[in-house]
């Protein structure tokens, strides 16, 4: 059983009345502290204990790990604006943004990148030409992952 | 049929949320999560995790097959599929009725109903609920002629639309046939539909909803939520009741809510959506969500109702346990979401890892979340963290708490929109109450 608002309220309740400022309960649940934030009221810090029940395989979610490989002297590399999965098309189905031997401009979208349910385009950066595509379509990239290489003109 | 062991079938904060309710009950919890999620919150709460999935939401969250699969295979009598995702899905309510398992929600009639939104438009008519002006079009011609009967300017919205895609404002002719194109290709690539409808474009509305509850024979309303605090169609506060809203045209919303609930012989939790116009003071039916709605707890603040817990019994199939009569109304409440995303850098999402999370805590604050230190927000889902809901005797004491509510709370590793609600809510557009849907993006920014 966890502890529900409710319960929370009322331990408050009997704190109010006390001289405590602080209050940790641990169960073999969670662990809850309680504080007095001034005169402005008390702030809750929970924490679950990790779960027992999980009969779950270890995540194997889709991150390519070979995507973080060095830089290439001439080359310039293409990172994601930010966390997420990676598209090369503007929708499935679609002809890719850039194929390897695409030239393309500073503000060209060469892919986008789903993060939290918004689309944010990827663009070159610089003008040139496609010379390697380093991350596949539909998995996740991180900041410092390279998604693709250019080679200035 | 009485339901001991429930399949949730979401992640965030609706999960530990029905997780709550099921303790109190006495039903056992069973998490359906993706790989990105057996170490959550939800997954620490629950009774029992079954792993559906890799991360990616049409992989886990959206895989019908997974879930039911899950639910039999983890002997569960029901299936909750809380909000977005599956949650008004016809496919998912078919596949649950097919293998013996309640789908806690409407009839699979009701979704497709008002999942199409002609079709949902059509049964308001029928109904008799006001709708704006307007109706479908499929070329430049009709959508000329139409014009000219309702009247400039326009709004052409996507039939199987939603979240504001497909949408365009119209207000001179010259644009009608760009525009409409490029509306239709918009509609086509993020819906799969083509097709548009056209409604005259009210300038100033507010976006006031009606909580209702249908057991199949009988409808009743728990009141209105005003959710007109909005950015890109998406909500970021709510509160109930409207502030600022004349008796009877919210008695006549009510009236309307219920008249279309008690027309589709609804049954479960839904929520009516209406326009309302501020200069003509008149409303308009909008669409219905057939679901719980991310802001019903400022409703449960104001009617002392468990909204979940009323779900589950009418898909136990009990007939409503409340009469309009003895749904009493006191107080106030508001909710404010904190996502996580940077309010100071146009709302740029902002996943990673927390390294701290307090929150308020106290009489008359409720807060709904799935994080606590440590947790992991990955970025495959929505930036939803937690729901801070502050009650009070009436609006101003509601703000205040809110106010002291916000200021408790801090939640570091990841960036949030704490700031932005603290600004907002100390902003005397808002402490008036009754702004328009596009007073968000119109305010100046106090920083």
């Amino acid at each position: 059983m966890n502890l529900t608002n409710d319960d929370v309220q009322e331990i408050l309740r009997l704190l109010d009345a006390s001289s405590f400022d602080e209050l940790h309960l641990a169960t073999d649940r969670f662990k809850l502290t309680l504080r007095r934030s001034g005169a402005s009221g008390w702030t809750q810090q929970m924490q679950t204990a990790a779960g027992t029940a999980a009969d779950a395989s270890t995540p194997s979610t889709p991150s390519a790990a070979a995507v973080r490989t060095p830089s290439v002297a001439g080359l310039i590399d293409v990172h994601p604006p930010i966390i997420g999965t990676f598209y090369r098309a503007p929708k499935p189905g679609a002809a890719p943004f850039v194929e390897v031997g695409s030239t393309v401009q500073k503000d060209t979208i060469v892919g986008i990148v789903e993060t939290m349910k918004l689309m944010n385009s990827v663009y070159a950066g610089v003008a040139g030409v496609v010379v390697e595509i380093c991350a596949a379509n539909g998995h996740l990239v991180e900041q410092d992952h390279v998604l693709m290489r250019l080679r200035a003109p | 049929v009485i339901i001991r062991r429930l399949l949730i079938a979401n992640r965030g904060e609706i999960a530990a949320r029905i997780i709550r309710t099921c303790q109190q009950l006495g039903i056992e919890t069973v998490l359906a999560a993706s790989e990105a999620d057996v170490d959550s919150v939800p997954a620490r709460l629950a009774d029992h995790t079954v792993c559906i999935g890799p991360a990616p939401s049409p992989s886990s969250y959206l895989n019908t097959q997974a879930i039911v699969a899950a639910a039999v295979a983890a002997g569960a009598q029901a299936i909750h599929p809380g909000y977005g995702f599956l949650s008004e899905n016809a496919v998912l309510a078919r596949g649950c009725r097919a293998a013996g398992v309640v789908f806690i929600g409407p009839t699979e009639e009701q979704l497709l109903a008002v999942g199409d939104k002609l079709e949902a438009r059509r049964h308001a008519v029928a109904a008799g609920l006001p709708v704006v002006p307007g109706g479908p079009v499929s070329s430049v011609e009709e959508a000329r002629a139409l014009a000219e009967r309702i009247g400039w300017p326009l709004l052409i919205k996507a039939v199987g639309g939603g979240g504001g895609r497909g949408m365009k404002q119209v207000h001179e002719a010259a644009q009608l046939g760009e525009l409409l194109e490029l509306a239709m290709a918009e509609a086509n690539t993020a819906f799969g539909d083509a097709r548009v409808y056209v409604e005259r474009y009210v300038a100033s509305g507010r976006h006031i909803e009606v909580q209702l509850l249908g057991d199949g024979a009988n409808v009743i309303h728990f009141g209105d939520r005003d959710c007109s605090i909005q950015r890109r169609y998406q909500k970021l506060i709510e509160e109930a009741p409207a502030p600022v809203l004349a008796s009877d045209l919210r008695a006549r919303m009510h009236t309307a809510a219920v008249s279309f609930g008690r027309h589709l012989r609804y049954r479960g939790a839904g929520t009516v959506e209406f326009l309302v116009d501020t200069e003509r003071q008149e409303f308009y039916f909008l669409e219905m969500n057939a679901r719980i709605q991310v802001e019903h707890p400022v409703t449960e603040a104001i009617t002392g109702v468990d909204l979940v817990a009323e779900q589950i019994a009418i898909a136990e199939g009990q007939p409503l346990r409340l009469t309009q009569e003895r749904v009493a109304f006191s107080g106030h409440a508001i909710e404010c979401r904190i996502n996580a995303e940077d309010a100071t850098r146009d709302f740029r999402p902002s996943p990673g890892t927390i390294t701290a999370a307090l929150f308020p805590a106290g009489p008359g604050i409720r807060v709904d979340t799935h994080i606590e230190q440590g947790s992991r927000v990955p970025p495959f889902y929505d930036s939803l963290l937690a729901k801070i809901i502050t009650y009070a005797p009436d609006r101003a004491s509601c703000l205040a708490l809110l106010q002291s509510a916000l200021a408790n709370c801090r939640i570091e590793g990841v960036k949030t929109n704490l700031d932005m609600h603290a600004a907002l809510i100390a902003e005397p557009g808002f402490r008036r109450g009754g702004v328009d849907t596009s007073y968000f993006s119109r305010r100046i920014p106090t920083r």
